[in-house]
């Protein structure tokens, strides 16, 4: 398929940890993971902390080191294999993969103007000839972004956390990438200017052409944002389905425990949701089997023993979990 | 249900070098015994400051208008908290008859004392207990909130418990003392939703065995869905709308809380675009004059909203709004 830009393909990170010299332990915080993400298309990742889920991202943008499987990005001008790619074919990808951090009060340097802040990827890269170039890209880049010339003069703290968070994506787009991830860009925000920044994004996403990766704790952020989705547990993939399908019918009991954990609304609904017990087991010590055995109410003696693979339907909807079709049958009265 | 504490005409400012910053404006409110109250607003709203107050915790460059009054009602009778001076008398309000949960468990805890030590310290502080008495209670406290094998949890530190677990022994501490009102500022917003849901169980169950008063501190209205029996919105230190909590998410009257509630993502109704609410939550060194809310408002009913200041209206016995809107409604 030629609209895939990034597969990944068995993909692994491991971080060697403690230990003495000849000793070391490995944490796999990504383990084996196969995605393909198309070209244009707005991806989710969700998955609670501990599972991964920036650690892939970073993987993806080569800023995470790959120990297992590897990743192929193409954008119909280059091709590089992230898992062995060349100095220069790196330097060259930093441009067309790009980061927006979490906490728009910690990514800016407080000591620079928003101008130098915006321009700075472009003179590292050396992205534009000279001071005016650079001047009309930051220029352009922040009227996408909803900022006006008077804000580019002034410094980050005299900006609030949404015209912050507007700074960082500039910053991000200013290189022209093509592939941008997006790591809880909208958690520290206020509900009132999330969905406005939502909006920037979706937008910025449709003008200029881009695919998004956007990760994310808040199902219901992403169920408004993204048209695919992929759920993660401790480093694996546990379902993965376009957004309609995966809210219609969700298979994984995580993903449906997930689901049931978002607060409702309704001050009339309380407390009828079925709660999950228990904590994300350690990375350093995982269960056997399927990794949520731990933690899921249908677990049964296979489950302990036999991990379950991702297995699909044909129709794009993926999950692994040994039980889920008989789960998923409607219970016999 | 007794009342637990009055809030009357709180007015906050804090000196700094740009001058008097108002924090909070005339608020009034009050809770009683087994009530949970929901205190919502974004950042920079004054939800925090407010509740900071009932601790006279604020920092010393804090000034409170004359007419600010907080009354605690206590077994020993009422209590003026804003008049307590010294350490000793502020003892009362701060792990005495009130107890306080932050949203950052690891910053809270003291990082090279061992979760038990901490406990058994305020218990000594605040209580008739010896050393072991206290090292019993403590531990009873942590199985009590869920903590599985309190006896070695009590020995350990708190960046060796997760983030959940952090919490849970956060609001163990801050029960502990038997408090009359517990302050929750953003207790679960630090929190995965799997487990946010398990510490929201866990303090409605506690609210009902301890019969305590909460305020909660939230900016998440599905949390307040959840939790609370009645809603104060605030905006820029004004209480702009309070009710119960089923009047204040279902028939919602201020824009400001309509906005609120059109910006949530929605699970049942995915094709409805997100409605941001316009423009940024001002400076309050540069308060807008009239309505506060008016810069960002899209129902202003004429120049009335800019230059006078809304009072608070009745809509209903308990639904109140400060807004131009309902004019008409007699005040």
């Amino acid at each position: 398929m030629s609209d895939v830009l990034i597969r990944a393909k068995g993909l692994s990170v491991g971080f060697p940890i403690g230990g003495g010299l000849f000793s070391k332990q490995i944490l796999k915080a990504v383990d084996n993971v196969s995605l393909d993400i198309e070209k244009g298309s707005f991806f989710g990742l969700v998955g609670e902390s501990g599972s991964g889920k920036t650690t892939l991202g970073r993987a993806l943008l080569k800023a995470a080191p790959i120990t297992a499987g590897g990743a192929h990005y193409s954008d119909g001008e280059v091709d590089y294999d992230l898992e062995n790619i060349t100095r220069d074919q790196l330097k060259d990808y930093r441009k067309r993969a790009q980061l927006i951090f979490q906490d728009p009060y910690a990514a800016l340097s407080p000591r620079m103007t928003v101008r130098d802040i915006i321009a700075e990827p472009l003179e590292v890269m050396g992205l534009t000839r000279n001071r005016q170039e650079t001047d009309a890209r930051v220029r352009e880049i922040a009227a996408k972004c909803r900022l006006n010339l008077e804000h580019l003069r002034r410094f980050p703290h005299a900006f609030s956390g949404g015209q912050r968070q507007r700074i960082s994506i500039a910053r991000a787009l200013v290189s022209a990438p093509k592939f941008i991830v997006a790591d809880e860009s909208v958690a520290a925000l206020d509900v009132s200017i999330q969905a406005d920044v939502l909006n920037l994004l979706k937008q910025i996403q449709s003008e200029m052409g881009l695919t998004f990766m956007f990760i994310s704790h808040d199902l219901s952020v992403v169920a408004h944002t993204c048209d695919h989705l992929a759920v993660m547990y401790l480093g694996r993939l546990v379902e993965t389905a376009p957004t309609r399908k995966l809210f219609a019918a969700p298979r994984h009991p995580y993903t449906k425990a997930l689901f049931s954990a978002i607060p409702s609304l309704d001050p009339d609904d309380r407390g009828t949701a079925q709660k999950l017990t228990g904590e994300i087991p350690s990375p350093t010590n995982q269960p056997s089997g399927c990794k949520f055995h731990t933690r899921c109410p249908f677990a049964i003696d296979h489950c302990k023993q036999v991990e379950p693979q991702l297995e699909s339907d044909g129709t794009g909807h993926e999950v692994s979990c040994h039980r889920w079709k008989e789960l998923m049958a409607p219970v016999a009265a | 249900m007794t009342a637990l504490i009055d809030v009357e005409n709180l007015t906050l400012k804090f000196r700094t070098d740009e001058g008097l910053i108002t924090a909070v404006d005339n608020v009034s409110f009050s809770l009683g015994t087994g009530e949970v109250m929901g205190l919502v607003g974004e950042s920079g709203s004054g939800k925090s400051v407010t509740a900071k107050a009932l601790m006279h915790l604020n920092a010393k460059n804090a000034v409170y208008t004359p007419e600010s009054k907080i009354t605690l009602h206590t077994e020993n009778g009422p209590v003026d908290v804003l008049s307590l001076r010294t350490p000793r008398e502020l003892n009362i309000v701060r792990g005495g008859a009130v107890s306080m949960i932050f949203q950052e468990p690891m910053a809270s805890f003291a990082p090279a004392i061992s979760i038990g030590k901490q406990m058994v310290e305020q218990l000594l502080l605040h209580g008739d207990y010896t050393k072991e008495q206290a090292k019993r209670w403590s531990i009873e406290m942590l199985d009590r909130v869920g903590i599985s094998d309190a006896a070695k949890r009590f020995d350990q530190y708190a960046f060796e418990l997760s983030g959940g677990m952090r919490q849970r022994a956060m609001i163990a501490m801050a029960l502990s003392t038997q408090p009359k009102l517990l302050i929750a500022d953003e207790p679960t917003t630090a929190l995965d939703v799997t487990i946010q849901a398990q510490v929201i169980d866990l303090m409605k169950d506690l609210v009902e065995e301890f019969h305590m008063g909460i305020v909660f501190i939230t900016h998440d209205l599905g949390v307040v869905a959840q939790t609370a029996d009645k809603v104060n919105v605030m905006y820029l230190g004004r209480m702009i709308e309070e009710g119960p909590v089923r009047d204040v998410i279902r028939n919602s009257k201020h824009p400001y809380t309509q906005g609120l509630l059109a910006a949530l993502p929605k699970l049942d109704d995915l094709d409805s675009p997100l409605t941001p609410v316009p423009g940024d939550i001002p400076s309050p060194l540069e308060r807008p004059s009239g309505c506060v809310f008016h810069t960002r408002c899209s129902q202003m009913v004429g120049d009335v909203c800019k230059t006078v200041e809304p009072r608070e209206r009745d809509i209903d016995a308990s639904h109140k709004v400060a807004c131009h809107i309902y004019e008409k409604v007699p005040a």
